[in-house]
């Protein structure tokens, strides 16, 4: 019986030894860089797939969207990220060839200060655009007031605040407004960063927590982030005027975004959805891989990785402030995915 | 004969030429040091030689237009960089003016037995503390406790004054005051710490021989003391100031990064160093030769600062003796 024992213990010293080689020899690691905007989601999926999978381990550096096409197009990374999508002329520059995917969406919302905190202001279409504009300059402008009979808005003027540095957030908010604002479109236009009016009542912030901190201290203030900071700060939002009239509050966004048809190159802007639900301000964000690529071994530990995001990682999305991807462009995205060689 | 000292000359003295090995490891040291100074040296001659390159597309294309210009717009690549110079040197001057006062009242506080010395040195110690306080966190606290501090003073001076064109503007958050103060805040140990240096070095009998005269406390403080230490007070107030002009993330959270040149003191501004570093991370690569340009813009005006302190202070000495 002893010796059973110790052949016991002898050969599960053996797998023990043997397995952990094993898994020495196949361990993958991954480096990506690039939009800040999807990153608490990216950094807690690849956590709980590397808890999953010892194997394969993911590192993400948030720069900006910018700044992760830039290493991707240096090949220091193996994977961008961006909420812009990439630039045809940056795509042509990549001979394997580049294979986006969209791997998440979120909202971008409108937040304010106003005394007394009055919870959902109404935006209308016709004055959001033009607050950011520096058109309408005061909270009792009669716009405002018409839209919101049961809130009292003081004589105060609006402080408006915005990013301050480049970010696919006012990319994304930007592209927006010029959607439904010829006059936005033709002044200020869209881009990581515009030319916002260089007045009194401007001011410019970093980052989402820049803006939720000052818009936090400044009675009449109002500004935009982005939804899952929103719900991770607790911070209320206005709620905006869609395409058909109706005011709609961030957080429901399953259903317009199924609307949206992804085309082949996987890029699908809807700067202004349809939809009598829809809230008007949502956003696909991408990963960007190589076609064809070198290290085989990285190429099936990416697609491993994929696969877990658009399985597991699609469930924590909603809790982390983020819009699941619809089930039909899940399937969309894996059989994409395929391309990554 | 007897002779006293001769066991000194036979014996082993401690007067011997050097040997070889203390000549080796004076030369090595000597070696290192040289090395030390060149490294030193070479780096900052590569870190001008290497903005300046990134630069030269830039100052070549638009020369002093980038200067001169108040717009920045990446959309339509026009960048001008003037309202960001003058952010930085209205917001760094009136960072130096109150953070010198206060530092220098506090340095000749603490050195002029005015508090037991173990205290003073307690409180040294405390106000040299305010310079490992990270950049971000004076940010933050400036946006949380200072804005809404001065923000009813700073209502009231608009409603009553507001015909000055300091007091032009309300405050609407972040701007140029909130961020002139923080800045102070932040220049004040350096200021501090080297003029208690300056004053301590001044020596007693100077003092002794004011009260001689028959001079009072603040007769001596004021007449013989700061006087006497003046060049180095005026050093560490040059000090600060260089501190003010490249101090980044408490600016860029608290001045409200907006490219306009104003004189209100509650109008939001732009500084240099905040646009570089809010600017730099998704820059393009013809804004990076901008940006480039600005950072070599703010390298000169700190090297300017320097060198007009240093003259002055050599004046100064020249002047005194």
């Amino acid at each position: 019986m002893k010796k059973s024992f110790l052949y016991a213990v002898v050969i599960a010293v053996a797998a023990l030894t043997l397995s952990s080689t094993s898994f020495a020899n196949e361990k993958v690691r991954l480096i990506g860089s690039g939009a800040s905007f999807p990153a608490p989601i990216y950094l807690s999926w690849f956590k709980s797939l590397n808890k999953a999978n010892p194997n394969l381990i993911v590192d993400y550096q948030s720069k900006g969207s910018g700044a992760g096409v830039q290493d991707f197009l240096n090949k220091t990374v193996d994977f961008a990220a961006s909420d812009s999508a990439m630039k045809k002329e940056d795509m042509d520059k990549v001979p394997e060839g580049v294979q986006l995917l969209p791997m998440t969406a979120g909202e971008i919302i409108v937040t304010y200060n106003l005394p007394g905190n009055p919870a959902g202001l109404k935006l209308p279409r016709d004055v959001y655009p033009d607050i950011f504009l520096g058109k309408i300059t005061r909270w009792n402008d009669p716009k405002i007031v018409a839209a919101n009979p049961d809130i009292k808005l003081p004589n105060m003027p609006i402080t408006v605040v915005v990013r301050a540095d480049s970010s696919g957030t006012t990319a994304v908010f930007t592209k927006h407004l010029s959607a439904i604002s010829a006059e936005f479109k033709n002044t200020l236009g869209e881009g990581n960063t515009v030319n916002w009016p260089a007045t009194n009542q401007f001011i410019k912030s970093p980052k989402n927590d820049g803006i939720t901190a000052t818009v936090r201290q400044t009675p009449g203030a109002i500004g935009y982030i982005e939804y899952s900071f929103a719900k991770l700060a607790k911070i209320g939002s206005a709620l905006l005027e869609n395409k058909e009239g109706k005011f709609v509050a961030p957080g429901n966004s399953a259903e317009t975004l199924a609307a949206i048809k992804i085309p082949a190159d996987m890029i699908a802007w809807e700067p202004d959805p349809d939809g009598a639900n829809s809230y008007p301000i949502v956003t696909y964000t991408w990963m960007i891989f190589r076609k064809n690529n070198d290290d085989k071994a990285k190429a099936k530990a990416m697609r491993e990785m994929i696969e877990y995001c658009l399985t597991e990682g699609q469930k924590t999305a909603d809790a982390l402030g983020y819009i699941p991807l619809p089930q039909s462009v899940v399937e969309i995205v894996r059989k994409a995915a395929a391309n990554i060689k | 004969m007897k002779k006293p000292f001769l066991h000194n000359v036979e014996t082993d003295s401690i007067c011997q030429p050097p040997s070889p090995s203390v000549i080796f490891v004076d030369r090595a040291f000597r070696m290192l040091a040289r090395l030390g100074v060149i490294l030193v040296f070479s780096l900052i001659v590569v870190l001008v030689l290497e903005i300046g390159i990134k630069a030269l597309p830039s100052i070549q294309k638009s020369g002093l237009d980038v200067i001169t210009g108040t717009v920045w717009d990446v959309g339509q690549q026009k960048f001008g960089i003037l309202p960001a110079i003058w952010g930085t040197l209205y917001s760094s001057l009136i960072a130096l003016f109150v953070g010198g006062f206060f530092g220098i009242s506090m340095a000749i506080f603490l050195t002029q037995d005015f508090l037991h010395p173990r205290l003073a040195a307690i409180f040294r110690a405390i106000v040299e503390l305010l310079a490992a306080i990270p950049s971000v966190v004076y940010g933050l606290w400036g946006i949380f406790v200072v804005i809404p501090a001065i923000r009813p003073l700073t209502d009231e001076l608009n409603e009553s004054l507001g015909w000055i064109p300091f007091f032009s503007s309300t405050l609407s958050g972040p701007g140029l005051l909130p961020a002139a103060l923080v800045l102070a805040i932040m220049i004040l140990p350096t200021i501090a710490a080297v003029s208690q240096d300056a004053l301590r070095a001044v020596p007693l009998r100077t003092k002794q021989a004011a009260y001689g005269m028959g001079t009072t406390h603040w007769e001596a403080i004021l007449k013989v003391m700061v006087p006497t230490a003046a060049t180095g007070i005026f050093g560490s107030l040059v000090l600060g100031l260089g501190r003010a002009l490249g101090e980044t993330m408490a600016l860029a959270m608290l001045i409200g990064n907006s490219n306009q040149i104003s004189l209100s003191l509650f109008a939001p501004a732009n500084t240099l160093a905040a646009m570089l570093a809010l600017n730099f991370p998704e820059a393009g690569p013809s804004e990076i030769e901008v940006l480039m340009y600005a950072a070599l813009v703010l390298m000169l005006i700190t090297l300017v600062v320097n060198v007009l302190g240093s003259m002055i202070i050599t004046y100064a000495q020249r002047g005194m003796k």
